[in-house]
């Protein structure tokens, strides 16, 4: 920028045209300044550009690269040892952590409530919040307080409401408990039952976030033009067909938005789990977290729980490309 | 409640219901709110009951209200430390997450150089990949960083794992700031630094209250770092703190819930007292990115 020719033409002692700069004919607004004129012979810049450069940029970069990038490439590296995280790792075991990560029956377990868990977000909990979403955009008394309501989930701590939870599912004094033996059964124990302690947490899951998808939608909704609507009714259309051929289609990109949440946001699912079951009983409530934690960080295996980082990170890749291939073609 | 509407929408001029419409919408609506709430009741009502009514009453009001359980917590230093220890980490986390991901973002979105479109999509790169991939060798890092059992040791991966999504709100903000200022600033002889301090960041306040909210609401709630960086009980923040208390606690439920409803009390206080903010920074948060 110092190498501007326009420098020497006007020195910036005689800078008189710089104050009447809003006083300009409207008519060549920029040719007043020379400082302007050379920002735009420089590709857009004005003024020295390498004190913001050196100043402002390097604390994100260390700062991201030491605890973001540089772990995530390290997760690869020491999944290829058997390592206690002491000393250097050593033991070279090539891809034996992965090979007993497949054979190991809690990791395909968990592998398919993760599964499960992303198929209950897309298939219940999005229908329920966008079921929500259009009652509440009804003209009626209280929506701003029913919003409120269905939020609150969303705003407390996973481990709070695992808590909660843990309670209202309690066999001996929990409301299940209650309403078991309201109904005449002996004492129920759904979170110590392999079979049905998975579905207990997907309830609790489905209850935490619908409010935040409802609120996504809800924006979205507001964002639709009326005369969409008026159109529809002048051609009598019934309540479903505007719903089915117009709301949804415009309401397209916060659907993709609210997907991207619901699986990104299932496959990290960990507070909400520990409170509740801790991954038990017998593993069947696992989590690829809760089995990184319990297998991995609890017994200091290094190398082990590295590999099933590496795992989650493959399935975020592969599910982020396929998104955007299949979804954000049109966006 | 979003007070960013755009023309007429929907909501504003559709007519209002009739009676057997407005009636199945209240229904489902009351439904819903009463699978939501209930929990959150029972859990209140229960911490002012006894172990015995707990059983045989575990939904209705306390027969004999047993102010103490609350009490008893109330008083105790545990209580107090554990709230006092979120707080400090929370409000570390919120400081440094703006102060470093403004400064990022203000050169990214108005200083043309070499590598900023490559540096934005390496900041990106944050966005996908959830913090549990790396917790083990951060964990690492930390220890040899000789930062384990410290406050810094668990607001640092959190600040740097929340600046792919601080950076990318911030410099779409930051870009919508008109031309003229910034010419008319430069003019007048401002260089890059001045014209952010003095009129990039009090602009932008809107943005910062989001992004500070989103820091904020993630490091108060945040469970997986604390529980790995930090050992001693002394520093633990409150989602670790109410998990040992219910180690310790856990025959007595009545306890357990007191002490669970007085934890999560601040966060609904501060909810329904900043609703408006709350909702639009942390939804905001997802339909700006």
């Amino acid at each position: 920028m110092s190498g501007s020719p326009l420098r020497k033409e006007r020195p910036e002692g005689a800078s008189s045209p710089v104050l009447g700069w809003p006083k300009r004919p409207p008519s060549r607004p920029r040719q007043a300044s020379w400082r302007v004129a050379a920002w735009r012979s420089s590709g857009g810049n004005l003024g020295r550009t390498w004190p913001v450069i050196v100043l402002f940029l390097p604390p994100a970069l260390l700062l991201f690269t030491m605890f973001v990038i540089l772990p995530m490439g390290e997760a690869g590296w020491y999944s290829l040892f058997r390592w206690s995280g002491y000393g250097p790792p050593t033991e070279f075991v090539g891809l034996r952590n992965f090979a007993i990560l497949l054979g190991n029956s809690a990791f395909r377990t968990a592998l398919t409530n993760n599964a499960l868990i992303i198929l209950v977000s897309l298939a219940l909990q999005l229908p329920l919040a966008m079921w929500t979403a259009m009652l509440l955009s009804h003209r009626i008394r209280g929506t701003v307080t029913f919003r409120l309501v269905f939020f609150l989930p969303y705003v407390l701590a996973d481990v709070a409401a695992g808590l909660i939870w843990r309670f209202v599912y309690d066999g001996d004094y929990g409301l299940i408990a209650a309403l078991a033996g309201f109904l005449g059964f002996g004492p129920v124990y759904v979170l110590a039952d392999r079979d049905i302690a998975i579905y207990a947490v997907l309830a609790v899951v489905v209850w935490k976030y619908f409010g935040f998808h409802m609120m996504l939608f809800i924006a979205g909704l507001q964002a639709i033009d009326n005369s969409y609507y008026e159109a529809a009714d002048l051609d009598g259309a019934t309540g479903w067909q505007k719903f089915r051929y117009v709301t949804l289609p415009l309401l397209g990109p916060t659907v993709r938005l609210s997907v991207f949440f619901a699986v990104i946001g299932s496959l990290q699912l960990f507070d909400l789990v520990m409170p509740l079951t801790g991954g038990g009983p017998s593993d069947s409530t696992q989590t690829l977290v809760t089995f990184l934690y319990t297998y991995g960080v609890t017994r200091m295996r290094v190398g082990f729980g590295s590999a099933v980082g590496v795992v989650l990170f493959v399935i975020c890749i592969v599910l982020a490309f396929t998104y955007k291939r299949i979804l954000m073609r049109h966006d | 409640m979003t007070e960013t509407r755009q023309g007429a929408s929907y909501a504003d001029t559709r007519r209002r219901p009739g009676f057997v419409a407005a009636l199945y919408i209240y229904t489902s609506l009351f439904v819903v709110a009463a699978i939501v709430l209930i929990p959150l009741v029972t859990t209140a009502l229960g911490g002012f009951k006894t172990l015995g009514e707990l059983r045989v009453n575990p939904f209705g009001l306390p027969t004999d209200w047993q102010w103490a359980n609350y009490w008893d917590i109330l008083v105790s230093a545990r209580y107090w430390q554990m709230l006092g220890n979120s707080l400090l980490i929370a409000v570390l986390t919120v400081f440094l997450t703006l102060a470093v991901a403004s400064m990022a973002a203000f050169t990214l979105a108005h200083v043309h150089f070499f590598g900023n479109r490559f540096l934005m999509n390496y900041f990106l790169l944050g966005l996908m990949f959830p913090i549990a991939t790396a917790i083990l060798p951060l964990f690492i890092r930390i220890r040899d960083l000789d930062l384990l059992d410290s406050y810094m040791g668990v607001v640092l991966p959190q600040v740097a794992f929340g600046l792919g999504m601080s950076i990318l709100l911030l410099r779409n903000f930051f870009r919508n700031v008109p031309r003229e200022l910034f010419e008319a600033a430069f003019v007048d002889g401002s260089g890059y630094i001045r014209f952010f301090w003095y009129i990039t960041l009090p602009l932008s306040r809107p943005i910062l209250a989001t992004v500070g909210i989103i820091a904020f609401v993630h490091s108060w709630n945040s469970y997986i770092v604390p529980l790995i960086m930090l050992n001693s009980q002394d520093k633990y923040p409150w989602p670790l703190g109410i998990m040992i208390y219910q180690g310790e606690f856990s025959t007595d439920w009545q306890l357990v819930l007191a002490f669970i409803t007085l934890t999560i009390m601040p966060t609904v206080i501060v909810f329904f007292a900043a609703q408006k903010h709350i909702v639009a920074g942390l939804t905001a948060g997802a339909v700006k990115a």
